[in-house]
C-alpha cells in the first residue's frame, strides 16, 4: 500500500494548521492569518535538490519494466560518459601541460622529445607534447617565409586592424561610424601596401587616364543634378556621377599603390601560416559582402533576367565544393585571362573564395530581406523613394542588422574553410603546420599531435570567440526587437 | 501603361520599358564577357597546343588506384580500363563514403542532439563539449588528425591491434573485417527477410484497421521486430546456414615478408577511407545535433502539455505530437547538411582517398591535362546532386507546410 | 494496485470530485502555493481569480499533474494524485483542460485534433471517435470547420475547438486557464457563451478567469487567491457585493474600477 509516495516533506508544519474540513466548502471563507512562508523541501533546493534534478531525476523511474530498463541504461551511460570525459580531459591536460617537454636548453631538437627506447632520455611510454618543436617553428606557423626583419609590418597591420575593429565594436566610443568606414576603405589599401611593399609598376598614364575619366563622369553627374540633362538621360547622368566618384577612388588607390614607400617587396609566395589564413578569411568576407548584397537584391528583383542570372550564379557556387572552386581558380583562371595577364596564386585563391562566399552571403542577406515586413517596402514606396533609395535607407539597414548573426556564422565557416587553400599549395596555418611535420630534425612520434593541437587551439579560439559574439548579438537583437 | 505623350524620353521613363532595357543591357554585358572569356580560353589553349574535346574518355588510364569499392565494382586494371572508368570509380567512391557518412552522422547527430536536451547534466556536458569542439575546428584538420595522427600511429604492417579476437583487427594497412561468402541457398534467407518486412507491413495494415474498428491497439513495434528477426533467422538455419564468413587471416610466423594480414581472406577498409568516414561523420554530426536540438525546442511546450492534459502517454505524445512537428523544422536543414557532407567528401583529396576530385581532377588531370573538360565534368556531378537535393527540399516543403490563413 | 481501495479508504463522500488538503508547492526557493485547502463537489462551478502571479494557473495545473505538488494530498475523482503513473493516467482521462493559448496541434486537422485522445487513450473505434468529435464540434457550433487546420481558424474558433477537444474525452471535470484572455473582445463572447452552455448542462468546472460577468452568471463559488493562498471564497453575490478581506476589496476595485 504505497499510496503516499510524495517526496519527503516537512509534514509537521502543515499539520498543525489544519483547517476544519468543512470550512472550505462552506461559502464565506476568509483567511484571517497568512499561511507561513516555508522553506522548500530538500528535493527542491540545495545540493541534494540540484543533484536530484540534474542527475538522478533521469534515472529514478522504476514504475514499469521498460522504465526500469531505461533508468538502468541511463545510469550506466552516465557513468561511462563521466569516465570518458574525465579520462579524455585529464589525458589532454597531461599531454599538453603536465607531461609535456617545455624546453630544450641543450638544443637537442628531436632527441629532446625521444624516449629511452627511441634514443633519448624520456621514460619509455612517454607520450606528450613537444613544445620546443613549436617554439622552433613558431615563426613559420604564424608568418610563413615572411622575412624576419619585416615582421613588424605584419604586426603593425594586425595591430591597426585590431584597434579599429575594437573601436567599432565597443559601443561607448565616439566616431564609430567614421572608424568603420576607414576600416573598410583606407585600411585595406594600407594593409596591402604594408604587407606586399607596394610600389607596383602602374604607369602614370593609367592613373591619369582614370582621373580624367572620373572627373568627366562627375561633371556629367553635376550637370544632371543641376537639371541640364532632360528626362531619362538625367538618371543616366546621375549614375555616371556616382561611377565617376568610384573611378576617382580607384585612381587614388592605384596612385597609392604606385608610390614607393621604400619598403622591401615581399612576394605572396613567402607569406604563410596564420597571416595567410587571416588575409584569405578577411578579404573573402569583406569582398563577398557587397557582392552578396547585390546578388540577393538581384534574386529578389522583379526583372526576370536579373533574377534568373543571380539565381543561377548563387546556386552554382553553392552547389559545388570549395575544393573544386579552388582548383578551378588555380587551373582555369589563367586560361580565362588574356595573354600576359598573370595573377599570383594567392590572388587566384582570393577570387575563388570571394565568389564562393558571396553566394552564401547572398542567401543570408536574402533571408534578412525576406524577414522584413511588406509594410516597410510599401511605406518606402509611399513616401516616394526610388528603388535604390529605399534599399539603402530603409530596407538594407534593417535586413543587415537582422542577419548579423548569420553573417558571423558565414564568416566562421569561411574561416575554417581557408584551411583548404593548403590543398592548392598555399601555406595557410594548417598547411604551414603540416609542412613543418616533414622536418626530420624534429621527427618524433609526438610531432604530429603537437602541431595539430596548436593549430586546433588557434582555430578554436577564433571560431568559438566569434560564435559567442554572434550569440551575444542575436540576444541583443532579440531584446531590442521586443521593446 | 503607355501615356499619351509617346516621345522618346517618356518611353524611357516608362518603368516597364526601363526594366526591359536594363535587362537587355545585363544580358548583352553578360554575353560579351562570356564571349571574351571563351576567346581568351581558346587562344590560350591554342598557344599550349591543346584542343577541346572529350575523346580522352576512351583512352586507357595508366596509373594505379588503391583498391576500393569503385575499383572492385568496375574491375579496374591499369592499361585496360579507360578514363571513363576512372570517372565512374571516382563517383562511386564519393558516393559510398558520402552514404556511409550520412548514416553515421545521422545516428550520432540525433543521439547527441537529444542528449543536449536531457535533464541529465552529464549528458548535457558531454554533448555541448562535443559540439563546440568539433564545430570550431576545420574539417581538414580533423581529417589530418584521424589519418596522420591516429591511423598512421596504428601498429605496423607485421603487427595488429585486435578489436575482436580473430574476427576484426586494425593496423596501418587498414581495418580488417570478415567478408561474407554467399552460397546458393542464401538467396532464400535474403528473400525471407524481404518477406518478413512485407508481412510486417501487412500486419501493420491489419492492426490499423483493427484499431479503426475496435479501438484495440496492437504493440506493433514488438510484433514487427519479432517477425523481422525470427522469420529470416529460422529460414536461414533450417536451410543449413548457407552463408559463410571469410575471416581475416593474420600470420606472425614464417618468412618475414609474408607476415601480417594475408590478402584474399576477409575484407579490408583502407585507412584513407576510414579517416574520411570518421572525420566527415563526426564533423557533420555536430551540426546535425544542433539542428535536432533546435527542432525539438521549436515545438512549443504547450503542445506536450495539451497532449498530457488529454491523458495521452508520453511516448505516444512524442510519436504523434512532438516528432511530426519537430521533423518539419529538422528535415530542410538536415538535407542541406547531407549535401554539405557530400561536398566535403572532396577534402579526401588531401589524403589521397580515390574519390572524384582526387582521382579524376587530380591524378587523371595531371596525366591528360584537359583542365576545362575535366573540371567541368567534375562540377557537373556535384551540381546534379545539389539540384536533386533542392528538388527534394521543395517537394518536401510544399508537402509539409503548415496550413495557415 | 491500490486503486480499488482508493475510493473506499478515502472517506470523502461520492459527491466530492476534487479535494486538496494542506497542499504546498515551491518553484525552487519560491513558495508558490501555500497551504491550499479546497474541495469541489460534482456539478459545482468554481471561478478562481486573483492578481497576476498569485498561483492560479499553478493551482489548477496541479490538479492534472502538469505541475507536481510537493506537500499535502490531492484527490481527484477519488484517486490520489501521486507518483503512480497509473493514477496520473486515470485522472488525466477524467479531467479536461483548456489553455489560454489553445495549444491545438497545428499539424492535425480540427477533426484529428478532437479524435486523437479518444483513439489513443480511450481506444475508441475510429468511426465512433469521429462521431463523438462531430457531436462536440456541433455543440460548440463549428462542425463545418472539421477538415480545416488550426492555423486557418480565428482565435475564438480555435478556443472553441480546444473546448470540444477536451469534451471528446467526456471528462468529469473541466479546467479552464484564462480561456478568453488571449482573445479579441468580439471573440470573447462566443467562447463565454460556449462555457455558459456547458455550465448549464451541469458540467463541473474550475475556471481561472477575470470575466466577472461570467462569474456572476454561472459560478457557484468564487475563490480569490493572492500570494499563493486562498484568501477568500464565497458565493458570487456575496463575494462581489460584500467582500470581506481587504485584499479582495483592493483587487475588485482595481478590476471593476473602470
Ligand atoms: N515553471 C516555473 N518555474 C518557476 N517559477 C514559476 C513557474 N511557473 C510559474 N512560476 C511562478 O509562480 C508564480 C505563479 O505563477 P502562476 O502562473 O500560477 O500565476 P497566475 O496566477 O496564473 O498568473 P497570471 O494571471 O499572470 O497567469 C509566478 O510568480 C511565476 O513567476
Ligand atoms: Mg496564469
Amino acid at each position: 500500500m504505497t499510496r503516499k509516495v510524495i517526496k519527503a516533506a516537512p509534514k509537521k508544519t502543515t499539520m498543525k494548521k489544519a483547517i476544519p474540513s468543512d470550512i472550505d466548502t462552506q461559502a464565506g471563507y476568509v483567511r484571517i492569518e497568512d499561511a507561513p512562508l516555508l522553506p522548500p523541501p530538500p528535493s527542491e533546493v540545495g545540493v541534494t535538490g540540484w543533484l536530484y534534478k540534474n542527475i538522478f531525476a533521469s534515472m529514478s523511474d522504476f514504475g514499469s519494466v521498460s522504465a526500469t530498463l531505461k533508468s538502468v541504461f541511463v545510469a550506466a551511460s552516465t557513468l561511462f560518459i563521466l569516465y570518458f570525459l574525465i579520462t579524455q580531459i585529464s589525458g589532454l591536460l597531461d599531454f599538453a601541460i603536465f607531461s609535456a617537454v617545455w624546453s630544450d636548453p641543450e638544443g637537442l631538437k628531436r632527441q629532446a622529445c625521444w624516449t629511452v627506447e627511441q634514443g633519448g632520455a624520456l621514460p619509455n611510454g612517454w607520450h606528450a607534447a613537444c613544445w620546443p618543436f613549436i617554439e622552433a617553428k613558431a615563426k613559420f606557423i604564424f608568418y610563413g617565409a615572411y622575412p624576419s626583419d619585416d615582421l613588424w609590418r605584419v604586426n603593425l597591420t594586425y595591430a591597426l586592424g585590431g584597434f579599429m575593429l575594437a573601436w567599432v565594436m565597443i559601443e561607448r566610443l565616439p566616431y564609430r561610424k567614421i572608424v568603420g568606414i576607414l576600416l573598410l576603405t583606407v585600411y585595406p589599401v594600407m594593409a596591402t601596401v604594408l604587407l606586399t611593399g607596394g610600389a607596383f609598376s602602374i604607369s602614370t598614364g593609367t592613373i591619369g587616364g582614370a582621373t580624367i575619366l572620373g572627373l568627366a563622369l562627375i561633371t556629367i553627374g553635376r550637370l544632371g543634378k543641376a537639371g541640364y540633362v532632360s528626362g531619362a538621360f538625367g538618371d543616366l547622368a546621375l549614375v555616371a556621377g556616382v561611377c565617376g566618384w568610384l573611378v576617382i577612388l580607384f585612381a587614388a588607390v592605384l596612385a597609392v599603390f604606385a608610390i614607393d614607400f621604400d619598403l622591401e617587396a615581399i612576394d605572396t609566395r613567402d607569406w604563410g601560416g596564420l597571416l595567410i589564413t587571416l588575409v584569405v578569411a578577411i578579404t573573402g568576407i569583406v569582398a563577398s559582402l557587397p557582392l552578396g548584397i547585390l546578388l540577393a537584391l538581384g534574386r529578389r528583383s522583379e526583372m526576370p533576367v536579373a533574377r534568373f542570372l543571380c539565381t543561377v550564379f548563387i546556386e552554382f557556387w553553392r552547389g559545388v565544393p570549395l575544393i573544386t572552386v579552388l582548383f578551378m581558380a588555380s587551373v582555369m583562371l589563367p586560361l580565362f585571362m588574356p595573354e600576359g595577364v598573370n595573377f599570383d596564386m594567392l590572388l587566384r585563391a582570393l577570387i575563388g573564395v570571394t565568389l564562393f562566399s558571396a553566394a552564401y552571403m547572398a542567401e543570408v542577406v536574402r533571408g534578412g530581406l525576406q524577414a522584413i515586413d511588406k509594410g516597410q517596402y510599401e511605406g518606402a514606396d509611399a513616401v516616394g523613394l526610388s528603388y535604390w533609395q529605399s534599399m539603402r535607407l530603409i530596407i538594407l539597414p534593417q535586413a543587415l542588422t537582422h542577419v548579423i548573426p548569420g553573417i558571423v556564422n558565414t564568416f566562421i565557416g569561411l574561416f575554417k574553410d581557408t584551411a583548404l587553400v593548403s590543398i592548392v599549395g598555399i601555406f595557410d596555418l594548417l598547411g604551414a603546420a603540416q609542412s613543418t611535420l616533414a622536418d626530420a630534425a624534429w621527427s618524433t612520434p609526438v610531432q604530429g599531435l603537437t602541431g595539430y593541437l596548436v593549430v586546433a587551439v588557434i582555430f578554436f579560439v577564433f571560431c568559438f570567440g566569434m560564435s559567442r559574439y554572434s550569440m551575444f548579438m542575436e540576444r541583443k537583437l532579440n531584446r531590442s526587437h521586443k521593446s | 501603361m503607355f501615356g499619351r505623350d509617346r516621345s522618346l524620353t517618356s518611353l524611357l521613363n516608362d518603368t516597364f520599358i526601363r526594366g526591359i532595357l536594363f535587362q537587355a543591357l545585363i544580358a548583352i554585358g553578360l554575353f560579351l564577357s562570356i564571349n571574351w572569356l571563351a576567346d581568351n580560353t581558346l587562344s590560350n589553349l591554342a598557344n599550349q597546343g591543346k584542343t577541346l574535346g572529350f575523346d580522352f574518355l576512351t583512352r586507357t588510364a595508366g596509373f594505379q588506384i588503391s583498391p576500393t569499392l569503385g575499383t572492385w565494382m568496375l574491375d579496374y586494371k591499369v592499361g585496360k580500363s579507360t578514363y571513363t572508368d576512372v570517372y565512374l570509380i571516382g563517383i562511386i567512391n564519393t558516393f559510398i563514403v558520402a552514404l556511409l557518412g550520412i548514416l553515421a552522422a545521422t545516428v550520432i547527430g540525433f543521439t547527441v542532439g537529444i542528449m543536449r536536451l536531457s535533464d541529465n547534466l552529464v549528458f548535457r556536458w558531454f554533448s555541448s563539449f562535443y559540439v563546440e569542439v568539433v564545430r570550431n575546428v576545420p574539417l581538414l584538420l580533423q581529417l589530418f588528425f584521424w589519418y596522420f595522427a591516429v591511423l598512421r600511429a596504428m601498429p605496423s604492417k607485421r603487427e595488429k591491434l585486435e578489436l575482436v579476437e580473430g574476427v576484426a583487427g586494425l593496423n596501418i594497412t587498414g581495418l580488417y573485417l570478415p567478408a561474407p561468402i554467399v552460397s546458393d541457398g542464401f538467396i532464400y534467407s535474403f528473400l525471407s527477410l524481404i518477406g518478413a518486412i512485407a508481412i510486417t507491413f501487412l500486419v501493420r495494415r491489419y492492426a490499423l484497421r483493427r484499431q479503426a474498428e475496435t479501438g484495440q491497439i496492437l504493440p506493433m513495434f514488438w510484433i514487427g521486430l519479432g517477425i523481422i528477426i525470427i522469420l529470416p533467422v529460422l529460414v536461414h538455419y533450417l536451410n543449413g546456414s548457407p552463408l559463410d564468413w571469410s575471416l581475416p587471416e593474420f600470420k606472425d610466423t614464417g618468412p618475414k615478408l609474408r607476415q601480417g594480414y594475408q590478402s584474399g581472406a576477409g575484407m579490408v577498409l583502407v585507412p584513407e577511407m576510414l579517416a574520411v568516414w570518421l572525420a566527415l561523420s563526426l564533423y557533420t554530426a555536430a551540426f546535425i545535433a544542433e539542428i535536432v536540438r533546435a527542432g525539438i525546442l521549436a515545438v512549443n511546450r504547450g503542445q506536450t502539455e495539451a497532449a498530457y492534459a488529454l491523458g495521452v502517454r508520453p511516448n505516444v505524445t512524442l510519436r504523434l505530437v512532438v516528432i511530426p512537428q519537430a521533423m518539419r523544422v529538422i528535415i530542410p536543414p538536415l538535407t542541406s547538411q547531407y549535401l554539405n557532407l557530400t561536398k566535403n567528401s572532396s577534402l579526401a583529396v588531401a589524403i589521397a582517398y580515390p574519390e572524384l576530385v582526387s582521382v579524376f581532377a587530380g591524378t587523371a588531370l595531371n596525366q591528360v591535362g584537359k583542365e576545362v573538360e575535366m573540371i567541368f565534368m567534375m562540377m557537373m556531378v556535384y551540381l546534379t546532386f545539389s539540384l536533386m537535393t533542392a528538388a527534394f527540399m521543395n517537394w518536401f516543403n510544399s508537402r509539409v507546410k503548415l496550413v495557415e490563413r | 494496485m491500490a486503486q480499488p481501495q482508493n475510493t473506499a479508504e478515502q472517506s470523502v463522500d461520492q459527491k466530492t470530485i476534487v479535494s486538496m488538503r494542506n497542499v504546498n508547492k515551491w518553484f525552487g526557493q519560491f513558495h508558490v502555493l501555500r497551504d491550499i485547502n479546497l474541495s469541489v463537489d460534482k456539478g459545482e462551478r468554481i471561478v478562481v481569480c486573483g492578481p497576476s502571479g498569485s498561483g492560479k494557473s499553478t493551482l489548477i495545473r496541479c490538479l492534472n499533474r502538469l505541475e507536481k505538488h510537493q506537500d499535502g494530498d490531492i484527490f481527484v475523482h477519488g484517486i490520489e494524485l501521486n507518483n503512480d503513473v497509473k493514477n496520473i493516467d486515470e485522472i488525466r482521462r477524467e479531467v479536461g483542460m483548456v489553455f489560454q493559448h489553445f495549444n491545438l496541434f497545428p499539424h492535425l486537422s480540427i477533426l484529428e485534433n478532437c479524435m486523437l485522445a479518444p483513439i489513443w487513450v480511450r481506444k475508441t473505434p475510429r468511426a465512433e471517435a469521429e462521431e463523438i468529435a462531430m457531436h462536440f464540434l456541433t455543440r460548440v457550433k463549428i462542425p463545418e470547420q472539421a477538415s480545416k487546420y488550426p492555423g486557418q481558424l480565428s482565435g475564438g474558433q480555435q478556443q472553441r475547438v480546444a473546448i470540444a477537444r477536451a469534451l471528446c474525452m467526456q471528462p468529469q471535470l473541466m479546467l479552464f486557464d484564462e480561456p478568453t484572455s488571449a482573445l479579441d473582445p468580439e471573440m470573447i463572447k462566443e467562447v463565454l457563451d460556449t462555457m455558459v452552455e456547458l455550465a448549464d448542462d451541469g458540467m463541473t468546472m474550475i475556471c481561472v478567469t477575470h470575466e466577472m460577468g461570467f462569474a456572476r452568471r454561472v459560478a457557484d463559488r468564487v475563490i480569490f487567491m493572492d500570494e499563493g493562498q486562498i484568501v477568500e471564497q464565497n458565493e458570487p453575490e456575496a463575494f462581489f457585493n460584500n467582500p470581506k478581506s481587504d485584499r479582495t476589496k483592493l483587487f475588485l476595485s482595481q478590476i471593476l474600477g473602470h
